[in-house]
């Protein structure tokens, strides 16, 4: 029961927010952080609470459901899960949810109201993705997240929002309708063979499928993940909407919106067809590490700020692409590492150049010199999420990074040699930043206000977090070890193969 | 004709009665909200007879017309449209000065028009509902008597009788061939093996008759002419009633009679479903006339039902029927939103008459973006269980090729919803709307109901799910 209310906490603080928002503006802003942080501290709890017995694996072991009877017509169930993967997603996603409120805090001026109901019902969406079981809610969920980012970059973005916005609707619709395809195809096969018409994932797992039927649905499955996560050819959107949107709405983006791709390849696209996705992992990986190399040499040419540091979460992401493929134990730890670090990192990346962009009102790095006589706090708080984005031992991505590339080693030396390059080029773009932008001589003679309270109280604990999965991962190892053990139970099960 | 056929019959009898009394009561004095009260209790008194006329059926009630479940849940929806439509135009007539009275009595008695398409089971039944449809449809098209909508008028005048025309002449070639005019007979015809040349022409004849009034590629043209020419409400009525009911009857026809098993006729439909989703959406993109886009997009839309339509079954019909009934309350919506915020001076056409909409008509935007996002099948709106339950159907007889293309022409769909979208919701540094917002309560009483009911079944489709369940053409 409580997993509903932690959507349903979101939607209403989202409602209410915006009835508010027509007569006072700070109680709009009050109610959108109590929401969020009722939902994290709610998610916190249930961590403590179920830290002590999280090691008991069994197959599909849930630390709490929720099963509704949604339209029985075509035997689609609301079937919220938890496990411990699920659980760190969700953290995150509220600990990025109450970022996103207090860095919108003097930034968002026009349509208050508005602007809280999409940024809370986003998170709602991504919060019924982290939990789906049911296929048809999971891609409900997915498409939920879609108008409301939509809005957010259209309505309170950057110069070229009309474009970015729309591109990053027509790209994630466009996936997103393959998906249901596939995901009506399994359905359907799923309904041949055994007569039940049903959306429950973990009854789907059984499906038997022909090879070529696997591969096709899986291949659906996959490219609309990997738009979402972006796998390079398909990445396109990125760029225009990170640079695009608010704060707050990179924030989201990068920190969560592409997590949930991943996600969706790690509880879907290996587990229901291991088979095709271990004869496309060859590809996957490839993609990858083509990732990597590519995001990091384009960031390292770009001189907007975010845009920049957009290119990074490419080349993150394939670090993330590379572990989900390799898909053994180390692989996949370092996987979730890097998607919780990096959303970490780079969202906090996005809030420098947030408050940087709100105190210079430009992101051109070529107009930034020397900040680091005026803004010393602030420059310093840049430079070490530079240092985390480039995989600084200590720091969380490190620890991600390292990881993958462990666990891919076992599966194929030279992609890790050559993703070990992607992080030679990680190095040079991050320094690249910090010096443009921070060293030097303050040839532009700016002076700007250093951090203030609000500011000082939204990157602290982001650097807090980052230090402790560099420094002591292990309870995070610990809680989605047992999530990752039955996803490889499922994904090495005897597969019943149709004729 | 007996009593229980007459008590099946009833719904069509009551709203053909009430033009007669609109007519006479005109007669002695004009009213127009006295009209409106009459229509609607006339449209209320004919819903809550399909429930008396469900007590007897299935019923053939003379040779013409079937009552059967399916009849009665088209006669509903009908009805429940044309009721939106009556209040939509009382809060649009009411801006205008000239008589009013009249375009009731076409609206009811192109009511009866549908209602005799929906339940028809023979060519004759079938011949005179289009036609009473029609030819009332000429009128309240040219309503307004400016030259815009005269042109439009005519327009569909000349092309509806010309496609009449070869709707008669195929309907006689089949005649000639089958020796009946029965749906029910021709497919006992149909068992047996015959040279069907005469036939294959009839049937050609027939589906160019009824791809002109569901407007399909290539019969398309009169289209966006006659959406922007017609009054709002008018145009509501044709996108909804007008087509729905000739899609209801298309399914009945090719249902019953067979004839959908036949391998020419799929190849027909298959080629006029992909050309009417892709030129729709593409021709859509061009348009910056609000009315003209809407128009696009209901050739696209036609285009989804035929890919349910070409599954054929159980599935398909109710598929079919969902997809419908999100399209009514979603068009009635978005043509609701134009006739509220016309004034006596126009309607707000062009895409920029809606710039920053939404700064000072919140709710008026809001609507319009629910139907926005529910016509592009967005979750949480009617339209999204819609296209879901038709990639369903499809889906479940592996028509990939088809799912394939409507995915993507709906993708080239979402291009210019949002970009009538994102201009509601532009910030307007220049100057605002040209045109004076003002919506009586009643329209806006519409217009909140279709939002409610569009939500509604975006989240939680069950009764109506259990509704159509059912729901099948004898």
């Amino acid at each position: 029961m409580i997993l509903i209310w932690l959507i349903a906490i979101l939607l209403i603080g989202g409602a209410v927010a915006w009835v508010l928002g027509r007569w006072s503006t700070p109680a709009t802003r009050w109610i959108a952080l109590a929401a969020t942080s009722a939902d994290f501290v709610i998610t916190l709890v249930i961590w403590l609470r179920h830290y002590g017995r999280l090691s008991i694996v069994s197959r599909g072991n849930w630390l709490d459901q929720f099963d509704w009877d949604w339209i029985p017509r075509f035997g689609i169930h609301f079937h919220l899960a938890l496990d411990g993967l699920s659980l760190l997603l969700l953290m995150l996603t509220f600990f990025l949810g109450i970022v996103s409120v207090l860095v919108s805090w003097a930034e968002i001026q026009n349509a208050v109201g508005f602007f809280h109901l999409n940024l809370l019902w986003v998170l709602a969406g991504m919060t019924g993705v982290f939990l789906a079981l049911d296929l048809f809610l999971f891609y409900f969920a997915w498409e939920l997240m879609l108008v409301p980012m939509y809005f957010l970059i259209a309505l309170w973005g950057h110069e070229r929002r009309q474009y970015a916005s729309v591109k990053f609707f027509i790209f994630t619709q466009l996936s997103g309708l393959l998906m249901l395809i596939a995901i009506l195809a399994l359905y359907f096969a799923h309904q041949a063979a055994t007569g039940v018409y049903t959306f429950e994932y973990e009854e789907l797992l059984s499906t038997p499928l022909s090879s070529t039927a696997a591969w096709w649905i899986m291949l659906g499955f996959f490219v609309a993940f990997a738009v979402k996560l972006p796998v390079v050819p398909v990445h396109t959107w990125l760029p225009d909407a990170h640079t695009e949107a608010p704060t707050a709405g990179s924030v989201v983006l990068a920190g969560l919106l592409l997590k949930t791709g991943a996600y969706g390849l790690l509880r879907f696209v290996v587990p229901l067809f291991p088979n095709s996705a271990h004869q496309f992992a060859p590809i996957a990986m490839i993609l990858a590490v083509i990732g990597i190399l590519y995001g990091g040499v384009l960031a390292f040419g770009q001189t907007d700020f975010k845009r920049l540091v957009a290119y990074t979460s490419v080349s993150h992401l394939g670090f993330v692409l590379l572990g989900i493929f390799a898909w053994n134990e180390l692989a996949l730890q370092g996987a979730v590492v890097t998607m919780i670090a990096h959303g970490i990192s780079t969202g906090a990346l996005f809030v420098i150049a947030g408050l940087l962009q709100d105190r210079m009102h430009t992101r051109d790095m070529s107009r930034m010199s020397g900040l680091w006589s005026t803004v010393p706090r602030l420059s310093g708080a840049a430079l070490f999420f530079a240092l985390g984005s480039l995989g600084l031992p200590g720091l969380g991505d490190f620890v991600g990074e390292f990881l993958v590339l462990l666990g891919t080693y076992r599966v194929s030396r030279v992609l890790t040699i050559l993703a070990t390059i992607g992080v030679l080029v990680a190095t040079f773009y991050a320094l690249r930043l910090v010096q443009r932008a921070f060293h030097g001589a303050n040839v532009h003679e700016w002076h700007l206000p250093d951090l203030v309270k609000r500011e000082v109280l939204i990157l602290s604990p982001m650097i807090v977090v980052l230090l402790w999965l560099g420094l002591y991962p292990l309870p995070v190892l610990r809680t989605f070890k047992p999530a990752m053990r039955s996803l490889q139970q499922y994904a090495s099960r005897p597969i019943a193969e149709a004729k | 004709v007996n009593g229980a056929d007459v008590i099946a019959l009833l719904p069509i009898i009551v709203v053909a009665g009430v033009p007669v009394l609109v007519m006479l009561t005109t007669a002695v004095r004009r009213s127009h909200a006295f009209t409106l009260g009459l229509t609607l209790a006339g449209l209320g008194a004919a819903f809550r007879c399909t429930w008396l006329a469900g007590s007897v059926e299935p019923r053939q009630a003379t040779a013409l017309l079937t009552i059967d479940n399916y009849s009665l849940f088209y006669f509903r929806l009908l009805i429940a449209a044309v009721f939106a439509v009556a209040i939509l135009t009382y809060d649009y007539l009411s801006k205008r000065d000239l008589h009013r009275e009249e375009l009731y009595i076409l609206l009811l008695v192109a009511t009866v028009g549908a209602m005799v398409l929906v339940a028809s089971s023979h060519f004759a039944s079938f011949f005179l509902g289009l036609e009473t449809l029609s030819i009332s449809l000429y009128a309240m098209i040219a309503y307004l008597r400016m030259s815009r909508p005269l042109e439009a008028g005519i327009k569909y005048l000349v092309l509806a009788a010309a496609s009449a025309a070869f709707l008669l002449f195929g309907m006689a070639l089949v005649y000639a061939d089958l020796g009946t005019m029965e749906f029910a007979r021709m497919s006992q015809m149909l068992q047996g093996t015959r040279d069907g040349t005469l036939l294959t022409a009839g049937m050609a004849l027939i589906i160019t008759g009824i791809g002109f009034k569901l407007a399909l590629v290539p019969f398309h043209l009169w289209t966006p002419d006659v959406y922007e020419g017609a009054p709002a409400p008018v145009t509501a009525f044709i996108a909804t009633v007008s087509k729905g009911a000739m899609f209801a009857l298309l399914l009945r026809y090719f249902y019953s009679a067979g004839g959908i098993a036949e391998r020419h006729i799929v190849l027909v439909f298959t080629i006029v479903a992909i050309g009417s989703m892709i030129a729709g959406n593409l021709l859509a993109l061009l348009q910056d006339n609000v009315k003209r886009i809407l128009a696009y997009s209901s050739i696209a839309h036609m285009g989804y039902l035929l890919v349910a339509f070409l599954v054929s079954g159980q599935f398909a019909v109710e598929a079919v029927t969902f997809y419908l009934v999100a399209y009514f309350v979603t068009t009635l919506g978005a043509f609701g939103i134009i006739s509220v915020m016309s004034s006596a001076n126009g309607e707000p056409e062009e895409m920029e008459d809606y710039r920053g909409l939404f700064w000072q008509r919140p709710s008026l935007a809001g609507v319009f973006t629910a139907m926005l996002l529910s016509l592009a099948g967005i979750p949480m709106t009617a339209g999204f269980i819609g296209k879901f339950y038709i990639v369903a159907a499809g889906a479940s007889s592996a028509r990939w090729a088809l799912i394939i293309i409507l995915v993507v022409s709906s993708v080239i769909g979402l291009f210019y919803y949002l970009r009538l979208v994102a201009m509601m919701y532009a910030t307007a540094d220049a100057q605002p709307t040209t045109i004076a917002v003002r919506a009586t309560s009643m329209g806006g009483v519409v217009l909140a109901t279709l939002t409610g009911l569009l939500l509604w079944l975006g989240v939680y489709p069950n009764p109506i799910l259990h509704m159509i369940q059912n729901v099948f053409p004898k």
